[in-house]
């Protein structure tokens, strides 16, 4: 279980000048639970699933792992203890190949066989991949799935996946759904996800709206999909002069 | 042989014993530890200087000759010519390389002149890798003379690597390719605490259609300096590339300095240098992954010089 309390996040704007990027987040995702974030850009969305990866860290507040302070801990100390994270913009390597990564993520060496069905999974025709350097021959749709299908086959306790659908074609999305919810399955673990995408808010068993730093909004996607959808903006979460423009 | 020759042999040259079936020279200590020719590859002494002629029939398919050198002590001074005669429509794979142990204080160096002359439509792999080993504070050098000339319609790969344990070295490779002919080279460096390592390529491309494809990646940690030169000359109808990518460490420093010359309007010659540290978001990536940093700098490095 992954709880989180009262973080904030300041990173420096200018010389002297500070801006507030997260404002006292609290949240606990339970195992087996699947927790989606959403909000407007620019809301703190991916530097909260950076500071519980132990990418940034957090001005204030605490981070609890199955009951254990990490708050202070590394991203290799975090990740040994079963946070997987999964980048917006997937990293290219020289000279490493999609069998070196996924290998790696898995923590041993893959059969070819095992690695066909872990790409495959993605939607990726395995075979042409498996030996290709993850460099700039990639796609970004490409290497986006290869950044998932590293996440998916750790089969960790919780797996943070940020803006999965970016970059990804309609037909590969689809399939991700049916991806998530067999992780789910087979980890009984906790999925954190930050998306904009409709057809992920749906499968989620709490939806969190994170507007200008805060939790503008949290509950069952019955609950809180109803305002988003009305609006067609997750800025229906937003206030005072922050708000977006209307057209 | 020597069983420090043995361990240098394993690393250089994956050697598992006196091969059965193919051609091979030892050097050891600037003397010859072994011999065998076959009867597509004739491997025969110098008479005016130190060194052997390796021939190789025309027409012979799928061999690989062995011509590894080995300094196993301190204070060896070794000075080597090596001459290849390809026959025409050859197709060999030439593993060389060379191990230099030090346990003294004293320097020990191998000059290694290899002289490639490929006759029309042949083809060679060139494998070299250079390594230096032992406890000693002596200085440990390598500097390997390459000159090839590509006949007609002929290739050549070289792959070679220096990958540690090499305090100095000055690699001087040199190409005149005729019409047709292709020449490939895969450099791999890697240099540390304050050794220093230059690298130059010249590469003349004599022929219509020759071309020629140079890439070195290399890394430079501690105080280690590399100097990469490279000078194409297209005189034809003819394309070069050659590329320099390093990724420098702690205090390193590293040169990249091209040079292209193009004496003809339809020679298409062109150089990429890229020289920076390891990118942080490649590290933090392989850190999600549960590799500590140290882990994951070794990890990309391996795979960088793959």
């Amino acid at each position: 279980m992954l709880e989180l309390k009262n973080i904030t996040f300041s990173a420096e704007n200018g010389v002297q000048d500070t801006k507030d990027i997260l404002n006292g987040v609290s949240l606990t995702a339970e195992d087996g639970k699947f927790i989606v974030i959403t909000g407007p850009n620019g809301g703190g969305k991916s530097t909260l699933a950076k500071i519980i990866a132990g990418i940034e860290q957090p001005t204030g507040g605490s981070i609890l792992f199955n009951g254990t302070d990490i708050t202070n801990l590394s991203i290799t100390e975090r990740a040994r203890m079963g946070v997987a994270f999964a980048f917006q913009q997937p990293v290219r390597f020289k000279g490493l190949t999609v069998s070196d990564l996924v290998s790696l993520a898995a923590g041993h060496p893959l059969e070819r066989g095992e690695l066909c069905e872990h790409l495959t999974e993605v939607g990726l025709c395995a075979r042409d991949y498996i030996d290709r350097d993850v460099n700039a021959s990639l796609s970004g749709g490409e290497i986006k799935r290869i950044e998932i299908a590293m996440a998916m086959v750790r089969k960790a306790p919780l797996t943070i996946f940020d803006e999965p659908e970016a970059g990804i074609d309609l037909w590969s999305f689809n399939h991700l759904i049916e991806v998530f919810q067999k992780l789910r399955r087979e980890t009984h673990g906790s999925i954190v996800i930050i998306s904009h995408q409709e057809r992920i808010l749906d499968i989620a068993d709490e939806i969190i709206v994170l507007a200008q730093g805060r939790i503008a909004a949290q509950g069952t996607k019955e609950e809180v999909l109803p305002t988003l959808l009305a609006t067609g903006s997750s800025c229906a979460f937003c206030t005072g002069h922050d708000k977006a423009p209307e057209n | 042989m020597k069983s420090i020759t043995e361990q240098l042999l394993s690393i250089i040259s994956d050697w598992k014993g006196i091969p059965d079936k193919s051609a091979y020279n030892i050097r050891e200590d600037s003397g010859c530890a072994g011999r065998q020719s076959t009867a597509n590859i004739e491997i025969i002494s110098k008479i005016d200087r130190p060194g052997i002629d390796i021939r190789v029939k025309a027409g012979t398919k799928g061999e690989t000759v062995y011509i590894p050198a080995c300094i196993t002590h301190s204070n060896v001074d070794d000075l080597v010519y090596n001459d290849f005669y390809i026959g025409e429509d050859a197709d060999v794979t030439v593993v060389a390389g060379c191990g230099v142990h030090v346990e003294g204080e004293e320097e020990s160096k191998h000059n290694g002149v290899h002289r490639f002359y490929l006759e029309k439509n042949s083809r060679v792999v060139y494998l070299e890798k250079h390594v230096g080993t032992g406890e000693g504070n002596g200085n440990r050098a390598i500097n390997p003379v390459t000159w090839a000339t590509l006949g007609e319609g002929s290739y050549m790969e070289m792959d070679t690597s220096q990958l540690g344990g090499v305090d100095t070295t000055v690699r001087d490779t040199k190409a005149t390719l005729l019409k047709d002919a292709k020449l490939v080279v895969k450099e791999k460096l890697m240099t540390d605490g304050s050794d220093t390592a230059e690298s130059k390529f010249e590469v003349t491309l004599a022929g219509d259609g020759s071309g020629v494809q140079l890439t070195s990646r290399s890394v430079a940690k501690g105080k280690s300096e590399q100097t990469f030169r490279s000078r194409i000359i297209g005189n034809a109808v003819c394309t070069g590339h050659s590329e320099c990518d390093a990724i420098i460490m702690d205090e390193g420093v590293v040169h990249a300095i091209p040079e292209l010359t193009a004496r003809s309007v339809d020679a298409a010659l062109i150089h990429e240098a890229a020289i920076g540290k390891i990118a942080g978001e490649q590290l933090t990536k392989l850190m999600t992954l549960g590799l500590s940093e140290k882990e994951a700098e070794q990890k990309i490095i391996e795979g960088f010089l793959k």
